[in-house]
């Protein structure tokens, strides 16, 4: 006799726990099926050498002051029932777009980006601000729209191609599963979520947020089952009867929420199609580079930057590469750059992000895997100096630990097709699939990132599970 | 129970939905969303604490009948005391 449940979540990532917390709280024999042994999913941690990491993290985006009751992130943890103190959020001091021969700084005060603006483009900041202004009052029904490019719409606002690009350059990287163009709805959650809002982090990092969110989740009563993945959803009548787990065991529910992603979540039904394989696999995946130093950067002299956006190319480009890694842009993170205050970093960490090819590190074999690792490791280090100010980019001694993770390393945790960490490029924003009880939560739904994943499972959860 | 009993109990649903929000000085006749921040997540919070809390089901036909405090009273507090 297989155990029966109001509502199954397939993936305790953000979105599974964050629904799970809506199920249960309001009384829903709920169940959480996740097929690894950590929780978080796309944003996760581990400790090696006795070292904790943070995987996914760099910052979180959406930060407000918890005064404004109306910004997302502050309604995502009152519909949580989530105590904002409990997460111990950090602030950034400041980021940093840099493209060659220009720099564009920005922080938690926007006022910051728009002078930014205007003393690199004198002849763009009326445009800039009107773009600011209409993504501030964008109606939020036009966010559920159907695809359209953001290419050209922002042209009524920036006619700079060079400025179009240094705006594209950390919202893409922070949250597009498109190549080269973002969904105009996307643009405008991520520009509100970076550029409005702005970065923080819990102090402890990741593992605190996901600490909060398990506790309360298990608290109301919610069922977790870990290294627990499911085989198959059986389809009969238009709905899915049953939930075949990789032990062999068996389970109902009325209602299952899929944070597994659209063309995993229809393989796990069957349709034939490996998800590597569907024509809606996502095309975007990343590797990074963590490097551990003895000192902080900014005893090196690397100043204030939290996360700085980098482009050395003559034109940015945002897409799956032919090189096994694109040194010509990515990401930096520097973690210990939050204001930590009196309770600082141990160790200074610099984290790498760029893009990089799915097929190629899937395809090598174990041996030439852990080669290219160490080859591209080292290149990644050396194409982040120019990024550098000029006091630290001789600087080399103190590394005392390093690691990298790829596109396998994504697929082999996260089972996301291809590695792709934003997921498909076709996002369902309803969340419904084509049977009755079975929708889609987390990045496939449409909103991205650690806020957008919590905000997706409270959403799904509230239409599909409390309301119907 | 009471009208007042059972804005009471309104009142005492917002304040776990919204811990930060000052409830005071809350007015009968003025719609809830004026007086306070809001949205349409909290209400359909409202609606589901009545019935977790109280186990008082309000279709989504009537959610516009907890408009205010007043309101709320009104349309609540027989269904409260059918429940007895």
């Amino acid at each position: 006799m297989s155990e029966h449940y109001d509502v199954a979540i397939i993936g305790a990532g953000m979105s599974g726990l964050t629904a799970g917390i809506r199920a249960a709280h309001f009384g829903k024999k709920t169940i959480i099926l996740e097929q690894h042994n950590a929780p978080g999913g796309l944003n996760s941690f581990y400790a090696k050498d006795g070292r904790k990491y943070d995987v996914g993290l760099h910052a979180m985006t959406n930060f407000v002051s918890p005064k404004e009751r109306r910004a997302v992130f502050n309604k995502i943890l009152r519909q949580l029932r989530i105590n904002r103190a409990d997460l111990d959020l950090i602030e950034q001091k400041s980021s940093r777009i840099a493209f060659p021969g220009t720099n564009l700084r920005f922080s938690n005060d926007e006022a910051l980006l728009e002078s930014e603006v205007e003393a690199a483009f004198p002849g763009q900041i009326d445009g800039f601000k009107r773009l600011s202004e209409t993504i501030r009052d964008y109606p939020d029904s036009d966010l559920e729209l159907p695809y359209r490019s953001t290419r050209e719409w922002i042209k009524q606002f920036i006619s700079d191609p060079f400025l179009e690009e240094m705006i594209f350059c950390p919202l893409m990287y922070y949250g597009s599963a498109v190549e080269d163009d973002m969904d105009v709805g996307q643009f405008v959650i991520m520009f509100r979520s970076i550029f409005h809002e702005g970065f923080s982090r819990p102090v402890e990092g990741i593992r605190l947020l996901i600490r909060v969110v398990l506790q309360r989740y298990r608290e109301l009563g919610g069922i977790r089952k870990m290294k627990t993945g499911v085989k198959r959803l059986v389809a009969e009548g238009g709905r899915i009867s049953r939930i075949i787990l990789e032990n062999g065991d068996e389970i109902t529910a009325d209602s299952v929420l899929s944070c597994a992603g659209y063309p995993e979540t229809y393989g796990l039904v069957g349709d034939g199609v490996a998800p590597d394989e569907s024509e809606f696999a996502g095309q975007l995946a990343f590797s990074e580079t963590i490097a551990v130093y003895e000192d902080l950067p900014e005893t090196w002299g690397w100043g204030d930057d939290t996360i700085v956006f980098f482009n050395n190319a003559d034109r940015f480009e945002y897409r799956n590469p032919s090189d096994p890694v694109d040194l010509r842009s990515g990401v930096i993170c520097l973690p210990s750059n939050f204001e930590f205050g009196d309770r600082p970093l141990k160790e200074g960490l610099v984290r790498v992000t760029c893009l990089a090819n799915h097929d190629t590190w899937c395809g090598y074999s174990e041996e030439d895997y852990r080669a290219a690792k160490d080859e591209w490791f080292d290149r990644i280090q050396k194409s982040i100096l120019p990024m550098m100010p000029e006091v630290t980019r001789d600087y080399s001694g103190g590394l005392v630990a390093t690691d990298m993770f790829t596109p396998r390393t994504v697929k082999k945790f996260t089972r996301r097709a291809r590695g792709a960490i934003y997921g498909s490029p076709k996002k369902i924003k309803d969340g419904r699939t084509e049977w009755d009880n079975l929708f889609l939560c987390g990045t496939d739904q449409g909103y991205l990132g650690i806020v957008g994943s919590m905000l997706s499972g409270v959403v799904v959860a509230n239409q599909y599970v409390l309301k119907g | 129970m009471t009208k007042d009993e059972c804005k009471q109990v309104v009142l005492d649903i917002i304040a776990e939905i919204a811990p930060d929000e000052d409830l005071s000085d809350v007015k009968g006749d003025v719609a809830l969303r004026e007086q306070l921040d809001l949205d349409s997540m909290d209400f359909l919070d409202i609606v589901m604490e009545l019935r977790k809390q109280h186990s008082i089901e309000v279709p989504e036909a009537d959610y516009v009948q907890l408009a205010s405090l007043d309101s709320c009273a009104e349309y609540l507090t027989p269904k409260f005391n059918a429940l007895v």
